[in-house]
């Protein structure tokens, strides 16, 4: 940073008092990183379903993206159905179909921030912050459904509870053994979340001090000086 | 199992070092065999041998073969895939006989590829003699694309496509009633070819045997291959005629004899036999020479003079006349001892090498010397006015190998192997010239005379037969096997023995006896696994394999399976999923004509469904993405049904549907 910033430019606070542009460049690039990971993040699976089974012996997988699915959903899907349930696209259509709007909207709210010179800035920040917590819990919504939507008319379906595939960790579903993992897209919208929080810190560091020598101004031009 | 196999390796390599012993229980002799495995060679009465062939073709569950070998299946009219070295048969192919298993010939696209070898006038022949299946190549080297084979008693060719290892053409000869020399293929698949066996007038028109010489023919074809389309294009195919000497088995020549092709030829004594009659037999009349002709072919000045108006039109193929073969420069001769058999081009293309049944030596042409003597010119003719270059002026060498030399393959280390059928044994020599310096004996001695069991007929080796052997392995095809199974009756497996040629000098070794219990088969050919690369499923949803695209008629969801009526034509759209058709329910009238077409919905690998109609002869393979049409008259009132016979999930048996025929 030395080499291109001239430490000689410095931001003028409104008392006199001067600071770098080091502490207002930081806060800026950390939210734009932040929105950048976010974005990143809709190209790569956020969860998986891994199943095995002694017929399978490369095993099954299902990789969610926040906007579609990959992997072995027609062979998922085929077996699902004697137990009645509902194919794997039928799940989260809605939120899938928004997914992509949302990060970029989401990413755009983050980099407002950046001109956004008070705690509105943290409002800013708030849907990205979330977003990883509401993934989840839509992810059991969806497991949810799928596991209490048995069509009683398939082979299996008169037979079987309702059932909530589990979010993370191992399960079992009749002869396959499932494990449930969060993906680096997920991981990647957590490391978003967490810049973002150090950015908003620096932000904080930096705009404060300006709204507090306003404040020591005004507290000053209020009381008359002293002769 | 797997702690045994390092210990396994390493006494391969104590074993191979101390090869050659003689066989001793490997109980007494074993040093370094670990005690479990002593134990059982002790208690199987296993010789160090036995240990080494053991440990040269075991193969573990889930280890893959690193050579295929395709064999004819013979009389059985299919083609069998056999793992080498494991020796382990991974399929039949159907060819020119019905097969229930792949559905092929009951009702689905197979009864239209076997329609296609046919005869002219549309009656069914429903099997074949298939004897020599060669893969395509290019550049003298297998390419893993084709498969081609000929049926010997109705004179056919069948194209078998290696994407899903399914026949997708047969084709009658329209000139020609048997054949032997076939299928071969030029370097670069340019063509397939046919050669002839047993000579009729020309379309098998009826003839006396009085007009033998003046009537009856030879006919070599020069089957067109459409790589694109996967089929023989018989519009741009052409035939040339020839005396009938009975042409038997050809090679084309790779290299520098690329261009030329050559087939040896067992009747110039135009023998006719009459035993009835007190005329000498066939096996007498046609051994009464001390040579026979090979028969030497410029086939692109062939192709040349073919594409240029010097063929004749004979029912629907171009055949060029004897006289037009001779005056173009196409047709050559020379001398063969006795009796001879087999034709083979040395993986560089410089020498031919021929058997004689009846003459202890192979004898080997030089392609030089043969264009050597053609530019000379002042060749004699024969019957028929075919130069026929002298043997002395075409000869390379003779080696002399034992009684009954037939067919010859070649290995990376300038050895040429040939079947050896009275001695019964697989004759190891080597070749001269630029071969020499590849081993370490002198060039065209005979090496080691291998015993085989029993009564050897055709010889394969590891890409044997292309520009560039792999060595490693042989194997033996032989006739009979007499006491080496257990007794199944008076009609006994053939047996394939795997003979490893890893090592130079006399140290061939015969390492698995496998028998081959449903034909005779003739020749085979081995490839390096890897070249192939078939579908694990068809590529989408829908397809064809006769057409190898998307067929029209494909059903991807089953909300859109119907049933449709048109008067008295009933079309039917089916789909088919573990473990249910759509529809379950065909109620149609008696009398009516039914079109059902079948798509397999299925994405995973082995996931094939039946689909049998019990009363109507129809069973049909639906392997995953695989769409088929079956095309009935429903000529039988009643309760039918329907139900996968192919076992794909737990539910199975429930995997049926009812099709109802209503009585008029």
């Amino acid at each position: 940073m030395q080499s291109f910033l001239d430490p000689d430019v410095k931001v003028l606070l409104p008392d006199g008092s001067t600071r770098r542009l080091t502490d207002y460049l930081l806060p800026s690039a950390l939210l734009m990183l932040s929105a950048l990971l976010l974005m990143i993040s809709m190209f790569l699976p956020y969860w998986s379903m891994r199943m095995d089974a002694p017929q399978y012996p490369k095993g099954l997988k299902v990789d969610v993206y926040i906007n579609r699915l990959d992997g072995d959903v027609d062979e998922i899907d085929a077996l699902n159905h004697y137990l009645g349930m509902p194919k794997l696209d039928e799940g989260g259509r809605f939120e899938r179909s928004i997914s992509f709007i949302s990060i970029i909207a989401f990413g755009f709210l983050l980099m407002a921030g950046v001109f956004v010179h008070n705690q509105l800035a943290g409002l800013l920040a708030l849907p990205a912050l979330g977003f990883p917590v509401v993934f989840i819990a839509d992810l059991w919504w969806i497991l949810y459904q799928y596991g209490h939507s048995i069509d009683p008319k398939s082979a299996l379906g008169g037979a079987i509870e309702p059932f909530t595939p589990p979010v993370l960790g191992p399960g079992v579903v009749g002869q396959f053994g499932t494990v449930a993992s969060f993906e680096p897209g997920f991981y990647l919208s957590l490391l978003a979340v967490l810049v973002m929080l150090i950015a908003l810190w620096f932000h904080r560091a930096a705009y404060k001090p300006i709204v507090d020598a306003r404040k020591k101004l005004a507290a000053s031009a209020a009381q008359p000086p002293r002769a | 199992m797997k702690k045994l196999i390092p210990l396994l390796v390493v006494l391969t390599v104590v074993l191979a070092a101390c090869g050659g012993s003689t066989p001793t229980p490997a109980a007494t002799g074993g040093g370094g065999l670990p005690a479990e495995a002593a134990a059982v060679a002790a208690e199987r009465g296993l010789t160090q041998d036995d240990i080494y062939a053991a440990l040269k073709t075991y193969t573990p569950s889930g280890q893959l073969d690193p050579y295929i070998m395709f064999s004819s299946g013979g009389q059985g009219g299919q083609v069998l895939v056999i793992g080498v070295p494991s020796m382990r048969i991974l399929k039949l192919i159907a060819v020119f006989t019905p097969e229930s298993w792949q559905g092929y010939g009951y009702g689905g696209s197979g009864d239209e590829t076997l329609a296609g070898g046919f005869m002219p006038n549309g009656d069914e022949i429903k099997w074949g003699d298939t004897h020599h299946p060669n893969l395509s190549e290019t550049g003298g080297e297998y390419d893993g694309e084709f498969l081609f084979i000929n049926d010997k008693a109705n004179a056919r060719l069948a194209v078998i496509d290696l994407r899903d290892f399914e026949t997708k053409q047969l084709i009658k000869n329209p000139n020609a009633i048997s054949d032997h020399g076939g299928a071969f293929v030029t370097p670069n698949t340019e063509y397939v070819i046919e050669g002839p066996q047993y000579a009729t007038p020309i379309g098998w028109e009826y003839a006396t045997l009085d007009e033998y010489q003046a009537k009856y023919r030879g006919l070599i074809t020069f089957w067109k291959f459409d790589r694109a389309k996967g089929r023989v294009d018989e519009s741009k195919s052409f035939q040339i005629e020839l005396p009938p000497y009975w042409q038997d088995l050809c090679d084309a020549g790779k290299g520098p004899s690329e261009g030329w092709f050559f087939c040896n030829s067992i009747n110039s004594e135009m023998a006719t036999g009459g035993i009835e009659s007190g005329g000498e037999p066939f096996e007498a009349g046609t051994t009464k020479n001390d040579t026979d002709y090979l028969h030497i072919f410029n086939w692109k000045k062939a192709e040349e003079v073919a594409n240029s108006g010097g063929a004749e039109e004979i029912n629907g193929i171009k055949v060029i006349r004897l006289e037009t073969a001779i005056a173009e420069g196409i047709l050559y001769f020379s001398p063969e001892p006795k009796s001879p058999h087999g034709s083979d081009v040395t993986p560089g293309g410089e020498f031919i090498v021929v058997g004689g049944k009846l003459d202890p030596h192979v004898t080997v042409y030089s392609f030089q010397k043969i264009q050597d003597a053609i530019a000379a010119g002042g060749l004699d003719t024969d019957t028929y006015g075919v130069p026929v270059i002298p043997l002395d002026k075409a000869m390379e060498a003779q080696v002399e190998i034992g009684l009954g030399p037939l067919h010859t393959v070649f290995d990376d280390k300038g050895y040429a192997y040939t079947s050896v059928f009275l001695d019964s044994v697989v004759a190891r020599w080597t070749l001269g010239g630029p071969y020499d310096d590849k081993n370490p004996e002198e060039g065209w001695t005979l090496v080691q005379k291998l015993p085989v069991q029993y009564n050897i007929g055709h010889i394969a080796a590891a890409e044997g037969d292309t520009a560039s052997p792999d060595g490693n392995y042989v194997v033996a095809l032989n006739k009979w096997s007499i006491d080496r199974f257990a007794n199944v009756g008076p009609l006994l497996p053939q047996n394939f023995q795997l003979v490893d040629i890893t090592k130079t000098g006399d140290q061939m070794k015969v390492i698995y006896d496998m028998p081959i219990g449903m034909a005779e088969p003739h020749y085979a050919q081995i490839i390096k696994a890897d070249k192939l690369k078939p579908f694990e499923i068809y590529p989408e949803i829908g397809w064809n394999p006769e057409t190898m695209s998307v067929d029209p008629n494909a059903v991807t969801d089953p909300a859109n399976a119907r049933v449709e009526r048109n008067g008295s034509n009933v079309e039917i759209w089916s789909t088919v999923v573990r473990s249910h058709f759509t529809p379950e329910h065909v109620e149609i009238e008696e009398g009516d004509r039914v079109v059902w077409h079948f798509t397999s919905l299925e994405r995973t690998r082995d996931a094939t469904h039946g689909f049998a109609l019990g009363g109507y002869n129809i069973n049909l393979s639906l392997e995953p993405g695989e769409t088929q049409t079956i095309e009935f008259d429903a000529n039988k009132s009643g309760t039918f049904v329907f139900y996968c016979t192919e076992f794909c999930s737990a539910l199975h048996l429930e995997m049926l549907g009812y099709f109802l025929v209503e009585p008029k």
